[in-house]
């Protein structure tokens, strides 16, 4: 016993700032959000049981969760595979035969760091309104833009341009993948004259697929989660014609604008099922179209 | 004679050979630098398109107010630096109070999660005890779970201590690792780290928190640097968490500040409005000039954000 002691002791001795965290940030609180999913809770009084009625009204008539839904599947649909597509682009210019590498690098990088601030939103609003950059910019072409932010056929669309604006980490990962493909390869297609798009298909493809895999896991993840550029731009509620009302933002209202705390757990409670259904499904399809490299000896 | 002959033509026909050789070879080489040369065209053009927003934000920023919207020219007839001072004080209370407030949210974030994080990370990486593998899943788990599911509950626990309206919310999960990120990072930094350092050092009698601090902390100072900047980043850039726990404008923070700044003041004042919004991008801005390699490195190998 004492053995058994002294043998763990250290162990947890560090694990435990963590191990707090886990039982009191983490764990406690999903299983109390999950208990709060079926209560109806104002914290002014205390939470009264309500059994599935909250999910029953989410489901069946809850139009705004629909809307929810539907803007932010159609943002994660849109913005993580154009992310992905400029990001390998880019990744693939800057991997052979440039010696200035370093230079753009840093420059494709940096709105991924400033991307997510509130300035960086509010300048967003301003670019893509009726009377800003863009449309002077388009204007000068003779084309007359909408104004992007406040029509509810566009304002999505500002979203995922700031979400494309942003490919600079899925580019630098990407980057070192390619770095990591060996360049006998490339050359010995050379040789048998291959043509550039099949040494794309049948090289780079294949051999970044647990790279791309990587990617599109953490992407999906982070676009499910976006918040703060939406709630910026949409003025906190979705605006306009709720064509913003991305899912983190219905949410927030929910429990700090209204203070239905119950009804906005388990509003999170489907977000974790649909991110979770996500991650396993990406999990599971993965050994058909991902393979690793140490696999195969 | 007929040696001669054979000999005469197969030296032309390898002269021959040589100079298609060498045709073929300049061509590629012809080929590659015209490669190169677009490369770089529209690397270029892709840059000035990636970086033309910021230069928009900064001209913005000093430009008389009616001439943001007006002129495609991001060089401003007259440079009003005062949209500088008059920003700063635009709100009741003046810019230095939320630039100090979210320095203080950001420091002590940063310390506790280099603190915090070393320690599970070094017990992951570094230790034997029972049940390491079941909380290492655990904590790879936790990195899937979006932060909305705890923010109620959270939110309902910080209000019952009576610490809304406090950096503590903020603060104090920070020195609990809840940052799962910066404890991936540093378990595979560790693990590269040779073990039999631990174990002479073992043997010598040393105590596994002197390995901690005495080896395995000295030699990890790249990856502490990384998750000191990316901590420091986000901390500064955190929007949510501040919006949810701080209500009165004396605690707020820099992005608080600045949506208060567009609610209140937005529409009449563009120009001082952008020049806060450049003021809050400078700090991340520095870090990133200054620590750029550690950035990219941090980020190629964890694929971080």
């Amino acid at each position: 016993m004492r053995r058994f002691f002294t043998r763990n002791a250290p162990g947890y001795l560090f694990l435990s700032p963590w191990l707090i965290g886990f039982f009191l940030l983490t764990l406690g609180p999903i299983l109390a959000s999950l208990y709060f999913s079926f209560t109806r809770y104002d914290m002014v009084s205390a939470p009264r049981w309500i059994g599935w009625d909250n999910y029953v009204y989410m489901f069946t008539r809850d139009r705004r969760f629909w809307k929810a839904l539907n803007v932010t599947f159609s943002y994660v649909a849109l913005a993580v595979p154009a992310r992905l597509a400029m990001a390998l682009c880019v990744a693939m210019l800057l991997d052979k035969g440039l010696r200035t590498i370093g230079l753009y690098r840093a420059i494709f990088y940096l709105p991924s760091l400033l991307g997510s601030s509130i300035a960086i939103a509010i300048l967003w609003r301003q670019l893509f309104a009726g009377d800003g950059a863009v449309n002077a910019v388009l204007s000068f072409f003779g084309i007359q833009g909408p104004s992007w932010i406040t029509d509810p056929q566009t304002s999505l669309y500002t979203l995922v341009v700031l979400a494309m604006w942003q490919f600079g980490s899925p580019m630098l990962i990407f980057l070192a993948g390619l770095r990591s493909i060996p360049r006998d390869l490339y050359e010995a297609a050379e040789i048998d004259g291959t043509s550039r798009w099949r040494q794309f298909t049948r090289i780079t493809l294949p051999l970044l697929a647990p790279v791309i895999f990587f990617n599109l896991v953490l992407q999906t993840i982070e676009a499910f989660k976006t918040f703060s550029s939406a709630f910026i731009i949409s003025h906190g509620n979705g605006a306009p014609a709720d064509s913003l009302l991305f899912y983190t933002v219905y949410l927030f209202n929910e429990a700090f604008s209204f203070f239905r705390m119950g009804y906005a757990s388990a509003l999170a409670w489907v977000l974790l099922v649909i991110i979770a259904t996500f991650t396993g499904i990406a999990f599971l399809s993965s050994k058909y179209w991902v393979h690793y490299e140490n696999e195969r000896d | 004679m007929k040696t001669n002959a054979t000999d005469a033509a197969l030296d032309s026909e390898l002269a021959a050979a040589a100079e298609i050789a060498a045709i073929s070879r300049k061509k590629r080489e012809a080929q590659a630098r015209r490669g190169r040369a677009w490369k770089h065209t529209f690397l270029i053009a892709a840059s000035c398109v990636m970086l033309y927003p910021l230069f928009w934000l900064l001209s913005a920023s000093v430009k008389p107010e009616n001439e943001i919207f007006t002129t495609l020219s991001l060089w401003p007839s007259t440079f009003q630096f005062d949209n500088y001072s008059k920003g700063w004080n635009g709100l009741p209370l003046s810019f230095s109070v939320f630039y100090i407030n979210s320095t203080i949210v950001t420091v002590l974030s940063v310390i506790g999660n280099l603190l915090s994080c070393s320690f599970a990370a070094y017990a992951f990486a570094r230790l034997k005890f029972t049940g390491r593998s079941f909380f290492f899943s655990l904590m790879m788990l936790t990195l899937m779970i979006p932060y909305h599911v705890v923010l109620i509950p959270q939110y309902v626990e910080f209000l019952k201590l009576g610490w809304v309206n406090t950096y503590l919310p903020l603060i104090v999960p920070k020195f609990l690792a809840s940052d799962g990120f910066f404890v991936f990072l540093m378990i595979q930094f560790f693990r590269q780290l040779p073990r039999e350092l631990d174990e002479a050092a073992e043997i010598d009698g040393c105590s596994p928190f002197k390995i901690y601090w005495r080896i395995i902390l000295p030699l990890s100072l790249p990856a502490m640097g990384t998750a000191a900047i990316f901590s420091f980043i986000w901390v500064w850039e955190d929007f949510l968490g501040p919006l949810i726990y701080l209500n009165d404008i004396k605690t707020f923070t820099v992005p608080l500040a600045l949506r208060l700044f567009v609610d209140s003041q937005g529409e009449s004042a563009f120009g001082q409005m952008f020049a806060m919004s450049v003021t809050s991008l400078v700090p991340v801005v520095i870090f990133f000039i200054l620590f750029q390699k550690l950035i990219i490195r941090g980020i190629a190998t964890t694929g971080m954000k």
